[in-house]
Parts: C-alpha cells; structure tokens; sequence
C-alpha cells in the first residue's frame, strides 16, 4: 500500500454513465487485478475503484456513476487532485494462464482485465476477451482490447449488438484458464460453465480498503477472507457460493 | 520540550495516542507504511473464545462525517490470537499492548481474560461490555450497572493486568455504569464504544447493512463521546481511556481536557491509515501553541469547581 497525490488529467464518458478517469502520479508498485481507493471531499469513506491500465506516473480508472460519490467524481475536471492508496488487493496471477487465457468481463467488470490483457501479452501468452453489457450504448473498450491484438467478443443483453446474451453465450471455445469480473450472478454462471481453473475478481462494501476493519470479510474454502487485502482476486477452487 | 506520557494505572506510555480495536486489527497493515512503534499502545481486534466469522456482508455504511459497521467481532479465536497473532504482533510492535476481550457469557470474559492476563506484551487489558453489533452478547453486559459490575468483578479475579471496562454509550446512565465498573474493581474506564444507528437503502427499500443496525463512529459522535468522558470524569476517581471520532491532535487535547488520560483513534485510521502516526506527530507543537508543557497536568482540565 501507498499513499500519493494525483493529478486529474483528464475525466471523459466512455459509455452510458461510464467514465475514464486518468490521473498522473506515482503507480509505483502496483499490479494487474489491485484497485485504488480515492479520498474525496465531503465523503467520509474513500471509493475503491479497480485498476484499468497503468504506467509510469500514469494511471487509469474506469468507473459507472451509481451513487453520491462516483457522481461527485464524474464532476471533478483535469488539475483537480486526489488523495489515492495504491497497490491495494492481491491483484491476478498470471503464471497458471497457461497459452490461451479467457478474459470474461461484465460491464463495471471489464476494466481491470484491460491491465491484465497487457499484462499477459508481455509474457507472450495471447489471451481472447468476452466483454458482456446491457445494451449498445454502455459499450466500451471494445475498440481498446482489439488494438492490443486480443481476440474480442461483445455480448450485449438485448441483442443491439455483438452476440445476443449474456458472456457465457460466448465462452463455446478452447481456453487454457480464465478470469473473470463482473456482477455476482455473472461470475456464478462463469463458474458454472467454465471447464478449466481461473480466477475470479470480487466486489464489496469496504470500510478500509487495506484490511484492517473487517468490513468486506467473505468465506471461502480455505478460511475467511478479506475482500480488500486477500482478494478480491479469489481462486475457482477456493470460491464457496 | 513538551512531555506528553501519561501513565494508566501504573503503565507509562510516552504519548496518548492509541489507536482504538477494530480499526487496526493486530497492526501489520499499519506497519507496512509506517513504524508504529511511534503510537503510545494500540488496541488489537476484539477477542472471544471461539473463532467468529462476524455478521453477514454488507458491514459498512456511510453516513455525515462518519461510518456504520455491523462487523459483529470478526477474530480467529484467543487460541490463536495467543499462538499466532501476538507472536507476528510483537514483531512489529514492541511496545505493551492493549488487549481488547469480549464475550457472550461472565464465564467467557473470565476464560478470555486469564489467558491474556498471563501474555507478555499485554499491557492492558480492555474488556468490551458494549458491542452493539451482536445479540446476547457484548453490549447486553454493559447496558445495566449490576451486569457490568459482575463482569468486572469476575474479571478481576482471574487478572493481574490492568483492566479496563469498554463502556456503551447506547445507554440511560453511563456515569453510573462507570461507577459500578469502578466499586468492583475496575482499573480505570475506556468510552465510547459505537452508537447504534442505521441506513436506508432508497433503491431497494430495505437496511443497508445485513444487521439491519450497526454502530455509528467517526467525527459526527465527537461531541457525544466527550460528554460522555466527561460525565465518567465527575463520577470515577480510576483513569479513563477517552474515544469517539477522534481525528486529529486537537481532539486528544480536548478529549484530555475532558478527563481523559489516553485517547483511542477509531475510525480516522480506516479513512487515512496514517491518521495515528500524524496525530502522535502534531500533538506537541499543537501542546506549545497551547502552552501546554506537560501533557498529563491537563487530565481533566477543563472541569473548575
């Protein structure tokens, strides 16, 4: 964990109350699959939100609006600075992705599998996407994934485009392992119909968001878990529904 | 040069500061951004008998100025708070620690109790009779003087440690419960534990929080819980341990003022992890611009007559 300032560099719509946030500042240690937590003003909790893509000194975030608090974000403009733990989480692992890894991401789910796409495409692996939504107008990032190279399927609920249905309607093809994010009933059904091992990125209510309050506490097979410190990556084999 | 150590019942601790169970679990997030040797002491996790999972998720709210949660005393259990928390602890921290106990029976608090007791780096011991967060337990103790003064008195007999009794203020009379603690024997008195409170969730109609109730902390009960130690300071002569959304090194001087000879961090440490560490920090150029030379000639400071 650290604590820096950011910078807001720029704050722009990607998709229906859907934005991309990127912000300068000290990434520093932190890895595919971890999340960030944002102090803002005039809320008393800070926000965690997952890493979508870093570099040096560059940082992005990609948040939906559905609250007070990523409503106030949605506000800030370019120059407004924001007191930011990094390095948050386990984050994936990439050594069991084996050749051809399955990237399985559900709306507010898909940004941190963008990290993770660049990340397994350094280690030569060639990962495939399956980005799910609602409809058309809450698409993005498509365009991002296939610019790396990474074979992209797009599902959308109601058939205004890509495949009609939801992510699974999409995962009939050989893969190696997966990952994936997304709403809870998403990530049930991923498991369900997954034939090999992955792994599964997690959302809950945090207090702190470094573990220290046991707010976002789960059971799994091997123990209860924190949420923020020992997930929100959690294992297939690990996962108690 | 200002002097801030105060002495609780016969343990010195070179500043005040402490930060408050449940806000810095055994102390090795902390420890990983900064040396929390610096802290006076710190109060690790609420500890029962048994290992406990806590209440279902979601366990946090957000409110004005301040937090909810419903963790409902998550811990591994003294067994293992004993063979492994305190063992990784003392590596990180070498300083007496606050050991916080809570129960669901006398016989529990007295089991928990008499183990720690006998634990090296425990400085303190700080029974948790006011738990709000979980049913036939906890607070059940601390809401009438009779129940908490049996606890009290069932403790002491089992320790040699000072023990501290962690005070409700979800009650009528806290004086008076601090002053049965106090008859049966209580070293001194540690408040407040969270005010029970809730939130609606608009969209779905229902609680927030699976405990449909949790216990509210951060600035917004500030005031409320230097009433309160304040309250307790007229009506016990044992030292008290003052908390309640305590968040920066003015509030330890007022809380002091008060009537408190160490002040809990609670839940600023969850907001800003460095929050202790800043507060140890500023409190004696904060003590100078207030002329205040040494920080233990200011317990009680505020009540004249």
């Amino acid at each position: 964990m650290n604590n820096e300032i950011f910078e807001i560099i720029a704050n722009r719509p990607v998709a229906k109350n859907t934005l991309e946030m990127v912000l300068s500042g000290d990434t520093e240690g932190i890895a595919p699959g971890q999340f960030v937590n944002l102090k803002l003003d005039g809320f008393y909790l800070r926000r965690p939100i997952s890493v979508c893509d870093f570099g040096p000194g560059r940082l992005t975030l990609i948040y939906k609006v559905v609250g007070r608090g990523t409503e106030y974000m949605a506000g800030l403009g370019p120059g407004a600075r924001l007191d930011v733990l990094t390095g948050l989480g386990n984050g994936y692992d990439t050594a069991p992705s084996g050749e051809r890894p399955l990237l399985i991401g559900g709306g507010a789910g898909v940004p941190p599998l963008y990290a993770l796409a660049k990340r397994l495409l350094a280690e030569g692996k060639r990962p495939a996407a399956i980005l799910g939504f609602n409809s058309e107008d809450e698409i993005f990032y498509r365009d991002e994934f296939s610019a790396l190279g990474v074979e992209t399927a797009v599902t959308t609920a109601d058939g205004s485009y890509g495949i009609r249905g939801f992510v699974t309607d999409a995962m009939d093809r050989p893969y190696t392992y997966f990952y994936t994010c997304g709403p809870g009933p998403m990530l049930r059904a991923v498991y369900d119909k997954s034939v090999t091992s992955g792994q599964f990125s997690f959302e809950e209510r945090m207090g702190c968001g470094f573990g220290a309050c046991m707010g976002c506490t789960c059971k799994t097979k091997t123990g209860h878990k924190r949420v923020c410190k020992d997930g929100p990556v959690l294992t297939k084999e690990e996962i108690v529904w | 040069m200002v002097n801030t150590s105060v002495t609780l019942s016969g343990l010195t601790l070179d500043n005040p500061v402490i930060p408050a169970s449940g806000t810095f679990g055994y102390g090795y997030e902390f420890a990983e951004i900064y040396d929390i040797n610096c802290l006076g002491s710190f109060s690790f996790k609420g500890t029962t008998r048994e290992p406990r999972f806590g209440n279902e998720p979601p366990r946090i709210a957000e409110s004005a100025s301040g937090m909810l949660n419903a963790v409902g005393l998550q811990n591994p259990g003294i067994d293992r708070v004993i063979s492994e928390e305190l063992p990784k602890l003392r590596r990180v921290f070498h300083k007496p620690v606050v050991a916080n106990i809570s129960g669901f029976s006398i016989d529990e608090y007295v089991e928990c109790c008499g183990r720690i007791d006998r634990e090296e780096g425990v400085g303190l011991i700080e029974v948790n009779i006011s738990c709000p967060n979980v049913h036939n337990g906890g607070m059940s103790f601390g809401t009438s003087p009779e129940s908490a003064a049996a606890v009290t008195r069932a403790v002491k007999a089992v320790t040699k440690k000072p023990v501290y009794m962690k005070l409700s203020p979800n009650v009528t009379d806290i004086a008076a419960i601090a002053r049965a603690c106090e008859d049966a024997g209580a070293d001194g008195i540690s408040l407040i534990n969270t005010l029970m409170g809730m939130r609606i969730d608009l969209k779905r109609r229902a609680p927030v929080l699976r405990n449909v109730t949790g216990g509210l902390s951060g600035p917004a009960v500030f005031p409320v819980a230097l009433r309160m130690v304040w309250q307790v300071y007229e009506a016990v002569k044992i030292p008290i341990i003052g908390m309640g959304g305590v968040s920066g090194a003015e509030d330890v001087i007022e809380m002091m003022l008060a009537g408190a000879t160490a002040v809990e961090v609670g839940a600023a440490n969850l907001v800003d992890p460095l929050a202790s560490k800043k507060i140890v920090e500023a409190l004696p150029a904060v003590c100078e611009r207030l002329h205040m030379e040494n920080l233990k000639d200011i317990i009680g400071g505020a009540h004249h007559g």
